[in-house]
């Protein structure tokens, strides 16, 4: 369960405090500050300059709430893959994958799998009906034919919780990332972050978030792939000669070359499975970056190129995990001698960087760490916007002034929010600076799975959906996906204290997802009054709409 | 004031008529059999794909929880490489390769059919 608990870490959001868990035991000790890297420093001033600039050119063109919301919905196909791929791919993911890699091998190929198999879902099932039915938010689609103030309040909820758990674990990695690459204190850190995103999100909208997107994909793909290129070179491009080495020089040995302790119980191994691969498909800010292109075609071309771009990627942390054992791992100069072992200097999470260091010396280390850094920004921005929407379009101009408001101040009220949502995250790093945060990640899919992405389904694909079902299953969802989490052992263990977890696994969403789903379909069946035969009877037109897009929101002219 | 005024009253319109069309083509699609065609065709399709996926990625989960010695077996003797290796990259590759089997599918021939169909609404 340790051994689990570390992993999730490693996985999240937490950077490193999670690796050094997965590695060391319970050690959750903060990142130490390292000596102020410049080489960091100027291309990150180098980034910011550059997208700042984009922020300024994109706020002019953003008028609308279309622009705002959707960047009009005028993305292409392959910019909106690239700008998923650039939502997706935490700076978790980059130093997480390679960190687990790098402590036990094969572990690592079974999480990123698991990162991956969400994408072909979401094509298949969610992408085209999601475009054609709706507008700015996923609500839009579960409001469709069923009643509208429940259910956006709902399913503003389900995001706003969604985002807000996200975006503590990338606030809290964040700082300790920065205190670690750049020499910088954490709390300034941290409101670098929260105050570039709320300029990126309040000034640029979608148009400038998405652009700081593609950039970071670009260089994060790019970033990687010479980092993996560096290391098959040195083994003449064959994988034989970089496991041999591999098992040579790791303590574990043969044993990194098979599922070790991370995946031991059944349970555990399903639910995780379940959590990565349908929260995927429930994530708002991921779902709301369909309605930036302009219509169903684009929409599935874009999933087809963020799932290449995504999976590309995973495979290169896989070797770049690989090439640190073989080259960071032999060199004391990478290595915490006081730990000993395999043990980083700065914690595991440091895997990647220190290979890039061995690859290309300073400057190429001080661009990796510039690119982790991006990174966070690109994937919080995405993450503000999100919530800034499901408060503006769903609770403001919805649930409270009942669609009687304008444009206008719809987007006026998300910047506000985008705002808003900076200061909170900012204050949420601060808070949670010190606390074991690993549970975020399992919290966040598992809510997204258990929440978000059944009343999305459902409303979809089910006639007999009614809004007392979607309501009543959703919280359900909701609510035990979030008491599981707080009474297993990352919570009630090892951040309240008490002897035993309540709960004895670590993932809740092989019981929460399929309790979604089950007190849907019951409260639905069993809803009797004249509004669900109303919704009922709505579903063939949505169906008209959401498979032939007949109706559907256009991109705005330009 | 006046002229602002007539301006939103034509947009206002102009969104109804629409909408009165639309409401006359959605009764048509829902008539032409190709509808029922494309909807069954391009459904069965997605399910199949997403079974495979499903299937492919719980039966990998399923090893590592029930089998993991047959993942830590070598291909071969003298061979570092594990059964594990291809397992894992090779459902990374195969979700990459069924979602551009399915944009193929969905954006030709299914695509073609949907414009017939609203082609033939109007």
């Amino acid at each position: 369960m340790t051994a689990l608990a570390g992993a999730l870490a490693a996985f999240g959001t937490l950077l490193a405090t999670g690796t050094a868990a997965l590695a060391a035991g319970a050690d959750l000790g903060q990142a130490a500050q390292q000596a102020t890297n410049w080489h960091a420093i100027v291309m990150f001033v180098i980034f910011v300059a550059g997208t700042l600039g984009i922020t300024y050119w994109a706020a002019k063109r953003t008028k609308t709430a279309a622009d705002f919301y959707a960047a009009g919905g005028g993305i292409t196909g392959f910019q909106n893959g690239l700008a998923i791929a650039g939502d997706y791919m935490s700076a978790a993911s980059f130093l997480g994958i390679s960190a687990l890699v790098y402590g036990s091998g094969y572990d690592g190929l079974i999480f990123s799998v698991g990162w991956l198999v969400g994408w072909p879902i979401i094509l298949f099932l969610i992408a085209e009906r999601l475009r054609n039915l709706g507008k700015y938010t996923f609500a839009d689609v579960a409001t469709y034919r069923l009643s509208r103030t429940p259910v956006r309040s709902f399913a503003a909820t389900g995001a706003l919780v969604v985002v807000i758990f996200y975006l503590i674990g990338q606030m809290v990695g964040a700082g300790q990332l920065i205190k670690l690459l750049f020499g910088m204190e954490y709390i300034y850190a941290v409101i670098i972050v929260g105050a570039l995103m709320m300029i990126y999100v309040t000034f640029g909208g979608m148009v400038a978030t998405t652009w700081v997107q593609i950039i970071k994909a670009a260089l994060l793909l790019s970033g990687a792939t010479v980092i993996a290129f560096g290391v098959m070179f040195q083994f003449n491009f064959s994988f034989e000669q970089l496991f041999a080495r591999a098992i040579e020089v790791h303590p574990k040995h043969q044993a990194i070359m098979s599922p070790g302790t991370l995946v031991s119980n059944p349970i555990d191994a399903v639910s995780l499975g379940m959590a990565q691969m349908f929260g995927t498909a429930g994530l708002p800010h991921i779902l709301m970056r369909f309605f930036t292109v302009p219509d169903a075609r684009e929409a599935r071309k874009s999933v087809f190129y963020a799932t290449g771009f995504i999976g590309y990627f995973y495979i290169l942390t896989f070797i770049i995990g690989f090439g640190a054992i073989c080259l960071v791992a032999t060199n004391p100069a990478y290595l915490d001698i006081v730990k000993g072992g395999l043990n980083l200097r700065g914690g595991n999470n440091m895997a990647a960087i220190h290979l890039s260091h061995a690859i290309g010396g300073d400057l190429f280390l001080g661009f990796i760490s510039a690119v982790a850094f991006a990174t966070i920004l690109a994937v919080v921005s995405g993450l503000t916007l999100a919530g800034a929407s499901a408060i503006s379009h769903d609770l403001y101009a919805s649930v409270f002034m009942h669609g009687k408001t304008t444009e206008g101040k719809e987007v006026t009220v998300s910047r506000y929010a985008s705002l808003g949502l900076g200061v909170i995250a900012v204050l949420l790093g601060i808070v949670f600076e010190k606390q074991n945060v690993a549970f975020i990640v399992a919290l966040t899919f598992s809510v997204a799975a258990s929440a978000n992405f059944p009343v999305l389904v459902l409303s979809m694909f089910w006639s007999g959906l009614t809004t007392r079902g979607a309501v009543i299953g959703g919280a359900i969802g909701l609510v035990s996906s979030v008491v599981l989490v707080v009474l297993s052992k990352t919570v009630w263990v090892q951040s309240f204290g008490y002897a035993e977890p309540i709960f004895p696994f670590a993932y809740p969403a092989i019981f929460s997802m399929p309790a979604a789903f089950f007190f849907t379909w019951l409260f639905s069946v069993l809803d009797n009054s004249p509004r669900a035969a109303k919704e009922r009877a709505a579903f063939e037109a949505q169906s008209i709409r959401s498979e032939t897009g007949l109706g559907a929101e256009g991109a705005a002219a330009h | 004031m006046i002229a602002a005024t007539m301006m939103a009253r034509r947009i206002v319109e102009g969104k109804l008529s629409n909408t009165a069309q639309n409401l006359a083509s959605a009764e048509k699609i829902r008539n032409n059999p190709k509808f029922r065609e494309l909807v069954s065709k391009r459904t069965r399709f997605a399910w199949t794909l997403s079974a495979i996926v499903l299937v492919m990625y719980f039966g990998f989960i399923a090893l590592i929880a029930f089998n993991k010695a047959l993942l830590a077996t070598p291909l071969g003797v003298g061979i570092n490489t594990t059964v594990g290796f291809p397992l894992g990259v090779g459902v990374i590759l195969t979700a990459v390769i069924l979602t551009g089997i399915y944009v193929y599918r969905a954006n030709g021939e299914f695509d073609e059919l949907n414009r017939q169909i609203i082609e033939e609404s109007r």
